[in-house]
């Protein structure tokens, strides 16, 4: 292209700025499969279609593992090609966040990954606070309850991660287990936040609230009821004939495969790569915490099943540990220009401000009423700046990128979603196996489409 | 005028008429400010803002990008609280100078060694390096990315092979670099992570690809230019991936309006959040 057509695409894109711009493939040639006639597609791809057989799996199959859409090319039972097509739940979070404060990113973001909505809003406050430079001063016990809450929804996450692995497999009994086993974890969360998933309950500065009564015994009473859970799971799975003709040796990926796309999470460590972030560069206070970084050689859907699995073994004794170092403080950070002013209390109308701050603020001091109101309305500023802070969901890396103008909102927040990035490997973990591998493949990489397409 | 990403300039000349033309510093110094884009009137005024801190040590060098007006981030609402003249500037931390102290001095020398044996001389490739909250950004003029990228992933001493993908940041007022792609690379070996910055201008939205390097950007890459309008020279096949195929426009930059209807709530009229006063 020249550089009149360049300087001419320019200008044109002023005058107008939602003027849509063209590109030219570099490699090969693009289909345009949106919005169109199938049979249009299916002329437009070669001069012999009928030797080519083309087919449009999903967003709305079963077995896409949400609303992905694959785009496969077969022979006979094979897959010789194989494209994703995503985008059909792209909710624009990131730049509704640019409008709001600080604070309320948080209700934004932790609709993202829907299934580990704790890793989104930890990751995200990580990074504020990184920001904003008070890294060391947020609370033990709000740092303590961060961690007790992620490694319960790594747990949650990971059950559903078997579920719907089992499901598409077509092994409900799995499914039903699976989604069983992750009530019980809800209910815990449901307990302590007020909400089943979405819970907006860490904050910059620390938490939304302290741990309810009760709290701590409804863990501990998950914590005897988890291991026979998990072990009837594994009793199940482990050695089962079915499941393991399906998985193993299924959805390759081997390290260079992985370092490449940029896969990480439990794909990459059953390439046998001990990489955790927890481990490797650890956040929240995670190297004081014993567990073991669980990895298999085997590359393969069945070597992501077992790291699952163990992963959430390990997590259970970090939710013990965190259990055995909860002492009473505060849960949200001294300094008054951050703190959210009011604990979030159950009244008899429902969830919200408690009564005795709504008495402090409203008959006692005006000082507090109009601090209450400039934070709450306004929100707090964050110095100018870009950060990346990376913590490992349970799909892997899950990277906040945030910039801030010093002002009251972010000017730009990005999320590097490990869902997003991994399912980049489907195609090359895909093609060349049968059609039903793809199934178990996908599924062994488990992307949560909310995070893939935010 | 342009830059065409895909020749990468190895050899290391100056176009003379290069817009990221700037005054040659050694290695490891930077050259505070809006140099680079010293060409452009406008931006000799730009003001630097350089603040010591409170231990001492003097804070990143800061360029402004913009400014903004009045205390509630939107025009034309009537503002009566008297703020409607305020002018407050955006500074945002560009530069540091040397040393960056830890280990970021050695991966600057590492960088520069190897750029130097590829037969890139330091400023042609990096504008400035910055220092921020521990973390360490290299400001790559656009036209070296691929090269720099490659270094810092096959040098024994860097070894960045992980890729956390490319972001974009939009800053409409900072001309002549009002769009940043922004990279985030992860050393495994090392357990080290870096930043990268290329920018460009709006009226040549042009950054070469680095799905060569890293082949995990391939997505990133067009998710960028679909929410950016940021060009990747030399992507396999550079298509949008969020938005439909046929959407106008580019989502998440800032001349792009938010959207949303004004919502009635017992008989008054919220505007939709981007029209809504706020404090800003």
């Amino acid at each position: 292209m020249s550089t009149d057509e360049r300087s001419y695409r320019g200008a044109h894109r002023r005058a107008d700025p939602y003027a849509a711009t063209d590109s030219e493939p570099t490699e090969g040639t693009v289909f345009t499969a949106t919005g169109q006639d199938w049979d249009d597609i299916v002329r437009s791809i070669g001069p012999a279609p009928e030797e080519r057989i083309v087919v449009n799996m999903g967003p709305q199959h079963p077995s896409t593992h949400g609303v992905l859409r694959l785009i496969l090319e077969l022979e006979g039972e094979t897959v010789t090609e194989l494209r994703c097509g995503i985008g059909y739940l792209h909710t624009g979070i990131e730049k509704n966040m640019e409008f709001r404060t600080w604070t309320q990113g948080v209700t934004f973001c932790t609709r993202m990954d829907y299934l580990s909505p704790f890793y989104n809003e930890a990751a995200f406050c990580l990074a504020v606070e990184r920001l904003l430079g008070v890294t060391d001063e947020i609370p033990d016990r709000a740092t303590v309850i961060r961690v007790l809450l992620m490694e319960l929804n790594r747990i949650s996450s990971h059950l559903v991660a078997l579920a719907t692995a089992g499901m598409e497999l077509g092994a409900l009994t799995v499914m039903t287990f699976g989604f069983r086993e992750r009530e019980l974890v809800l209910d815990v969360f449901e307990m302590i936040t007020g909400l089943r998933m979405n819970h907006a309950f860490i904050r910059p500065g620390g938490l939304a609230q302290d741990l309810p009564p009760g709290a701590v015994e409804k863990v501990r009473d998950l914590l005897d009821l988890m291991p026979k859970r998990l072990r009837d799971i594994r009793l199940l799975l482990d050695d089962n004939p079915i499941f393991r003709l399906r998985t193993e040796g299924i959805g390759y990926l081997d390290l260079a495969a992985c370092m490449s796309l940029g896969v990480s999470g439990p794909p990459l460590r059953s390439t046998g790569l001990p990489w955790d972030l927890r481990k490797s560069q650890p956040y929240c206070g995670y190297e004081t915490y014993e567990f073991a970084v669980q990895t298999q050689t085997t590359c393969d859907a069945y070597g992501r099943y077992l790291i699952r699995m163990a992963e959430m073994e390990e997590s259970l004794k970090i939710v013990e540990q965190c259990l055995d170092r909860l002492v009473p403080g505060p849960v949200m950070i001294a300094d008054r220009k951050i703190a959210w002013p009011a604990q979030l209390a159950l009244g008899g109308d429902g969830l919200g401000n408690s009564l005795d701050h709504i008495r402090h603020i409203m008959s006692e001091s005006m000082e507090a009423l109009i601090h209450h109101f400039k934070l709450v309305t306004e929100g707090f500023r964050v110095p100018s700046g870009q950060v990346y802070s990376a913590i490992e969901s349970p799909r892997g890396e899950l990277g906040v990128h945030l910039v801030s103008d010093g002002g009251t909102r972010p000017y730009r927040a990005h999320f590097r979603d490990p869902s997003f990035t991994n399912l980049q490997a489907v195609a090359a973990a895909c093609e060349g196996s049968m059609i039903s591998d793809v199934v178990a493949a996908v599924a062994s990489l488990d992307p949560v489409m909310g995070g893939v397409d935010r | 005028m342009t830059i065409d990403g895909s020749h990468g300039q190895v050899d290391g000349t100056t176009d003379a008429g290069r817009p990221d033309d700037d005054v040659p510093a050694p290695p490891g110094v930077v050259t505070p400010g809006p140099g680079p884009e010293g060409e452009s009137p406008a931006r000799e005024d730009r003001a630097i803002v350089t603040v010591p801190g409170d231990d001492g040590r003097v804070e990143p060098i800061a360029g402004v990008v913009g400014t903004k007006t009045g205390m509630f981030g939107i025009d034309g609402t009537g503002d009566t609280s008297g703020y409607g003249g305020l002018v407050r500037t955006i500074a945002m931390p560009r530069a540091t100078r040397a040393p960056y102290g830890g280990w970021f001095d050695a991966t600057a020398e590492s960088l520069g060694n190897a750029l130097a044996a590829g037969g890139i001389a330091w400023d042609d490739a990096i504008e400035s390096v910055l220092v921020d909250r521990g973390e360490l950004t290299f400001f790559v003029r656009r036209h070296a990315l691929l090269d720099v990228c490659r270094r810092l992933r096959d040098e024994a001493e860097l070894r960045y092979e992980f890729c956390a993908g490319v972001s974009g940041v939009h800053f409409p007022q900072d001309s002549g670099r009002e769009l940043h792609a922004v990279y985030h690379l992860l050393s495994i070996t090392h357990n080290r992570r870096i930043r990268l910055v290329a920018t460009c201008p709006d009226a040549d939205p042009h950054v070469p690809s680095v799905v060569s390097v890293y082949p995990t950007n391939d997505w990133h890459e067009r998710e960028t230019f679909d929410f950016f309008g940021i060009v990747f020279d030399g992507h396999p096949a550079l298509t949008r991936i969020q938005m439909p195929d046929d959407w106008p426009g580019h989502p998440q930059r800032k001349d792009y309006p938010l959207g949303g209807i004004p919502v009635e709530y017992k008989g008054a009229s919220i505007p939709p959040p981007d029209q809504r006063r706020a404090y800003s």
